[in-house]
C-alpha cells in the first residue's frame, strides 16, 4: 500500500498524530558495552555536573540523609559549589546532621541562605539557635515535605543524591547488588521523592555498575548526571553492624509497660500493623510485643518506618508478613532490604504524605520517642531544655495523626531534666493526636481518649493523669528556672499539612 | 552549730547525677561559689541556692566552693556539700537531725 | 515506722554512694530497698555515702517500697555514726551486717532507742533485720532471731559465710546448713526468712533455680542486685494457677461448710485440716498483695 497523503485520511484531525514519517534516528552500531561506557550522563567532576544542571544564585538545592552522620556527599558538593562562587541557595536537605558542620562557614559566607529541613544538631544547630541566619529555618515532618515538593510549595531545582551504586544511566541504590562489603544504607526512600520532583539530578556515587543497576530505588528517567567519587560516606558513621536491644533497666521497664498498653488497647490481634521508634525504649518495645505475638500466635501484617534489624528478624522469623521500608537504620535492615522479597522500599510521599492515603494512615500503632510532653500532651523533639536545637521532626507528626494509637514512650526526667513539662519548649507534634504517654513511672492517657483509658482500665493497667506525672517529676527536680529568649525568630515549624505550628527564637545567653 | 574549716577537702564525683564539691577555706568574708553546671541554665540557681543553705546550716560564713555539677538533685548537693565541708574541718560530730 | 508482716519477696540492694542508683532504686518493683553503708561503699567515701543515704531518705519518695539500710558493722566505729543519720532520718529498718550473737542485736537496738529518745522519735519505731554471715551467726540463729522484738527477719550472707567455712559457692550444697538453720530460726521467732545475693546477674537459669530452690524451701524472699532479677524473682513466688485453683476450692468448701453452720469441711471427699487452710489463706493472701503491688504499673 502507498501511504496517503495525511489530509486524506478520514478523521486525520481526530487521529493524534506527529506528522508523516520522515527517518528513523541514526542506529548504534557499537557494542553494549561501549555504549555504556560512553553515557553522556556520566561527567567527570562535582563541578562539571553543578555547571551542566544550570544551578544559579538563589536556587534551591537538595540532599537526602540516608548517609546520616556518616555522609560525606553534602559538605563535598558544597565545598564545590562556594568554590565556584554561588549565593543565596536555598539548602533543601531532608535532613542535617552534626557532619554538616562546615555549612556554617557557607552560611557565613552566603552562599547558603536560607534551610528548609526536618531537623539539625551539633554545632550548626546550635549556631542557629544563636543567631546564625536572618532568615528562620523551615522544619517540616518527613510527610511535609514530600507533600510540599509535591505541591510545589518547596521547589527543588538540583538534587544532589549520594548512592551507595548507580549505572551509567542513573538507575541508583542504596547498596550493591555484586557484592556485601560496599556503603550500604538500605533504603533510599527520601531520595525518591527529590528525583522525581527536581529539575535537575545529579547521583554521587562511589560504585559505577554495570546497566541495568536493576531493581532499583531511583529509575534513571529521574537522573540527569552521574559523577563517581572515591568517598561518598564513612561506613561507621552511615550505619551500626545491627541496634542493639538496650540493657538498660529503666527503658527496659518503660518498653514492656508500653507492650502491656498495646496490648491492653486491642491493637494487638492477627495480622496488625506497626511503627517502631529507633530510640532505646521504644525499640525496646517490639522485644516485648514479640514475646506476646508468640504467645497469642499471632503475626504481623506489616511493619513501617525506620526499620531496624529487629523488624527484619522478626519478619525473618515469621511474625512480620510485610516491611515497609523508607529509611533502612542498620546493616542487617539494608541486608534485609536487599535479600527479602517481602522487604518492600518506599518513598517519603507513599510513607506519609498528607496529600494521599499515605501508609501512616494504616498504622494500629506506633511507638515514638520525646525529648518533652507538656500537659496538654503536645510533643517537642526539636529543640533541648536549654532552647537549642538538637533534634529532628522525622515522621513523629505524620505517624501521630495517621495511627489509630499513638504511644510516646520516654523516662520521667533525664538527669535532672524533666521530660513531662507544664508547656513544651517547641511544639512539633500536637496534643490533639498524641493519645498515651509511658514512663518508667506511669502512664498518662488523653482525656480525648476514653476509650482507651477504659480498656487500660479494664486490663488492671494503673493510669495517671498527664498533671500527676508533670508534678512528680517537678517534685524530683525541682521547678526550673525560664529559658530565656531573644525576639529574633531562627526557627519555623510546620505541621505536617505545611501550616505554621510554631517557632523557635534565639536563645539569650547574655549575662543579666 | 559552727564547723571551721581547715583544709580543703572535695566530696562527690563527676558521674551523671553527681556533683562534685571542692570545699577550702577562705580569708575573705562570705561563700564564693564558682559553679559549672550541665543543667546551669535551668537550676544555676536553686543549685547555688542549696549550696549555700547547707553551708549555712552547718555554720560555714567564710568558705571558697567550686562546684562542678551533672545533674545532681537537691538532696544529692546537699549531701556532698556537706560531705565537702566535714572532711574540709575534719568534723567529729555531725549534727543529724529527725525528719 | 516499720511493718513486720508485709511482702519481701525480693530486697534490692543499692549502692548507698551512688546518686543516680539511689534516686532511681523505687522504679523497678522490688518490693523493699536496701540502701548499702557497708561493703559495697569504699572505705574513704563511707561518709559521703552516710550522708547521702541520710539526704535521700529525708527526702525522696520511695512509695510503697520499705527503706532498709545496711549499716557498718558496729564494731568497726563506723555503725553507730550510721545509726545516728539513719534513724533520725526515719528509715523502715536497719540491717545488721555480720551477726554473731544476740547480744550483737541488743546492742544495735540500744542504740537505736538511745538514738530515737534523743531525736523525739517515739521508741520501738525503727525495725531491724540481722545478716548472718559467718558459722557462728548460723549456730547462734535461733537467739538472734528472738533477740528483738524489732526484727521483722533474719538473712543469709552467703559470700562471708562461705569463706568462714572454708569452701565456695558452687551448687547450694555449701549453703544446705546455714539456710536451714536460719529458715528454722525465723519461723520459730514468727520473723521472715530472707536468702542472699546471686551475684551473676547475666546467668538468668542459675537465678532461677537457686530462687526456686530457696522458695521450695520456704523462704519469704532474696535479696537482688539488679532490676533485671527482680521479675523473674516475683514469677517465682506468684502461685501457679493450679495452686491458686486448689487453694480457691479450699476456700470456698470452708465457706459452704460455714454457711451449712457445720464445722467440717471437706473437699474431694477429703477432710480439710486446719494447716490446709492456713496454707490456702496465705497462697491467696500472697497473690493479691503480689498482684496490687507489681500491679501492671507500680506507684
Amino acid at each position: 500500500m502507498t501511504m496517503e497523503k495525511l489530509e486524506n485520511i478520514p478523521h486525520i484531525s481526530e487521529i493524534s498524530n506527529c506528522g508523516v514519517f520522515s527517518g528513523c534516528r541514526a542506529k548504534r552500531r557499537e557494542t553494549f558495552r561501549e555504549r555504556s561506557a560512553s553515557s553522556d550522563k556520566v561527567l567527570p567532576s562535582i563541578e562539571e555536573a553543578i555547571r551542566r544542571t544550570g544551578l544559579r544564585d538563589g536556587m534551591t538545592i537538595s540532599f537526602h540523609h540516608h548517609f546520616r552522620n556518616g555522609d560525606h556527599v553534602l559538605n563535598q558538593v558544597m565545598d564545590v559549589i562556594a568554590a565556584m562562587g554561588f549565593h543565596n541557595l536555598t539548602l533543601a536537605a531532608s535532613s542535617l546532621a552534626a557532619i554538616h558542620a562546615p555549612l556554617i562557614e557557607h552560611i557565613k559566607n552566603g552562599v547558603v541562605t536560607h534551610i528548609e529541613t526536618s531537623g539539625m544538631r551539633g554545632e550548626l544547630a546550635e549556631a542557629v539557635s544563636r543567631g546564625l541566619m536572618d532568615c528562620p529555618v523551615v522544619f517540616r515532618s518527613h510527610g511535609g515535605r514530600a507533600a510540599a515538593i509535591r505541591a510545589g510549595k518547596l521547589h527543588i531545582d538540583v538534587a544532589f543524591l549520594g548512592a551507595p551504586s548507580c549505572d551509567p544511566y542513573g538507575n541508583a541504590n542504596g547498596y550493591s547488588r555484586d557484592d556485601d562489603s560496599s556503603i550500604c544504607c538500605g533504603s533510599l526512600g527520601y531520595a525518591r521523592t527529590d528525583a522525581k520532583y527536581a529539575d535537575k539530578v545529579v547521583i554521587i556515587t562511589n560504585d559505577l555498575v554495570s546497566y541495568p543497576n536493576a531493581p532499583w530505588a531511583i529509575p534513571e528517567y529521574d537522573v540527569d548526571y552521574i559523577v563517581r567519587v572515591d568517598d561518598i560516606g564513612d561506613p561507621a558513621g552511615i550505619m551500626s553492624g545491627a541496634t542493639r536491644y538496650t540493657s538498660n533497666p529503666k527503658e527496659l521497664k518503660i518498653a514492656r509497660t508500653a507492650a502491656n498498653v498495646i496490648e491492653a488497647s486491642g491493637h494487638l490481634y492477627d495480622g496488625f500493623s506497626m511503627q517502631m521508634g529507633s530510640g532505646g525504649a521504644s525499640l525496646a518495645t517490639a522485644r516485648f510485643l514479640r514475646e506476646k505475638m508468640l504467645e497469642k500466635n499471632i503475626r504481623c501484617r506489616f511493619a513501617l518506618g525506620g526499620i531496624t534489624g529487629q523488624i527484619t528478624a522478626m519478619h525473618e522469623e515469621g511474625l512480620i508478613d510485610r516491611i515497609l521500608d523508607v529509611q533502612s537504620f542498620d546493616l542487617d535492615a539494608a541486608m534485609s532490604l536487599k535479600k527479602n522479597h517481602f522487604h518492600h522500599q518506599i518513598g517519603a510521599t507513599y510513607y506519609a504524605s498528607y496529600l494521599f492515603n499515605a501508609a501512616v494512615n494504616q498504622l494500629d500503632f506506633v511507638v515514638l520517642s520525646a525529648l518533652e510532653i507538656d500537659t496538654n500532651f503536645n510533643v517537642n523533639v526539636l529543640t533541648g531544655s536549654d532552647g537549642v536545637i538538637r533534634g529532628a521532626i522525622g515522621g513523629h507528626p505524620d505517624t501521630a495523626e495517621g495511627a489509630s494509637m499513638s504511644v510516646v514512650v520516654a523516662p520521667l526526667v533525664r538527669g535532672r531534666i524533666p521530660t513531662i513539662v507544664r508547656h513544651v519548649g517547641t511544639v512539633v507534634t500536637p496534643g490533639e493526636v498524641v493519645d498515651v504517654v509511658v514512663t518508667e513511672q506511669g502512664i498518662a492517657v488523653n482525656p480525648r481518649r476514653p476509650d482507651l483509658a477504659e480498656k487500660l482500665a479494664a486490663a488492671g493497667l494503673c493510669v495517671h493523669t498527664i498533671e500527676e506525672l508533670q508534678q512528680k517529676a517537678e517534685a524530683l527536680v525541682g521547678v526550673p528556672s525560664p529559658i530565656r529568649f531573644k525576639d529574633k525568630i531562627v526557627g519555623v515549624v510546620l505541621y505536617r499539612d505545611n501550616t505554621v505550628i510554631d517557632t523557635i527564637r534565639q536563645i539569650d545567653e547574655d549575662e543579666t | 552549730m559552727k564547723m571551721e574549716l581547715k583544709k580543703a577537702a572535695a566530696a562527690g564525683t563527676m558521674e551523671s547525677s553527681d556533683i562534685q564539691i571542692t570545699v577550702e577555706p577562705s580569708a575573705q568574708p562570705g561563700i564564693e561559689l564558682e559553679l559549672t553546671s550541665s543543667v546551669g541554665q535551668m537550676y544555676g540557681s536553686r543549685i547555688r541556692e542549696v549550696i549555700r543553705e547547707t553551708l549555712g546550716t552547718l555554720g560555714v560564713e567564710n568558705a571558697r566552693v567550686t562546684a562542678v555539677d551533672k545533674g545532681a538533685l537537691d538532696c544529692t548537693i546537699r549531701a556532698r556539700a556537706a560531705a565537702a565541708v566535714c572532711r574540709a574541718a575534719e568534723c567529729e560530730a555531725y549534727p543529724w537531725e529527725a525528719k | 515506722m516499720y511493718v513486720k508482716d508485709r511482702l519481701r519477696r525480693s530486697m534490692m540492694f543499692v549502692p548507698g554512694n551512688n546518686p543516680g542508683m539511689v534516686a532511681d532504686a523505687h522504679i523497678y518493683g522490688a518490693d523493699s530497698l536496701m540502701f548499702d553503708l557497708e561493703d559495697s561503699v569504699a572505705h574513704n567515701q563511707k561518709d559521703a555515702a552516710r550522708l547521702l543515704v541520710y539526704n535521700a531518705l529525708r527526702t525522696l519518695d520511695f512509695g510503697k517500697k520499705e527503706t532498709v539500710v545496711r549499716i557498718n558493722d558496729l564494731r568497726s566505729g563506723l555503725g553507730v555514726e550510721d545509726l545516728e543519720a539513719v534513724v533520725r532520718a526515719g528509715v523502715q529498718v536497719v540491717r545488721l551486717p555480720k551477726t554473731d550473737s544476740a547480744e550483737d542485736i541488743q546492742e544495735c537496738e540500744e542504740h537505736i532507742a538511745r538514738i530515737e529518745a534523743a531525736a523525739g522519735i517515739p521508741v520501738g519505731t525503727t525495725g531491724m533485720m540481722a545478716a548472718v554471715e559467718s558459722a557462728t551467726g548460723v549456730l547462734h540463729a535461733p537467739e538472734i532471731a528472738l533477740a528483738s522484738k524489732r526484727l521483722i527477719g533474719i538473712a543469709l550472707g552467703a559470700e562471708d559465710y562461705v569463706t568462714d567455712l572454708k569452701t565456695t559457692r558452687s551448687d547450694g550444697i555449701e549453703l544446705l546448713f546455714a539456710r536451714s538453720m536460719i529458715l528454722n530460726a525465723a519461723r520459730a521467732a514468727g520473723i521472715a526468712a530472707l536468702d542472699t545475693v546471686f551475684s551473676n546477674i547475666n546467668d538468668e537459669e542459675g537465678f532461677l533455680a537457686e530462687a526456686t530452690l530457696i522458695k521450695k524451701l520456704g523462704f519469704d524472699g532474696k535479696s537482688v542486685i539488679n532490676p533485671r532479677q527482680i521479675g523473674p524473682l516475683h514469677r517465682v513466688f506468684m502461685p501457679s494457677e493450679k495452686d491458686l485453683a486448689k487453694a480457691r476450692a479450699v476456700m470456698e468448701a470452708i465457706a459452704e461448710a460455714n454457711a451449712r453452720g457445720s464445722g467440717v469441711a471437706s473437699l474431694k471427699g477429703k477432710m480439710i485440716d486446719r494447716p490446709v487452710v492456713i496454707r490456702a489463706q496465705r497462697l491467696l493472701a500472697l497473690y493479691e498483695a503480689g498482684k496490687i503491688t507489681d500491679g501492671m504499673e507500680d506507684e
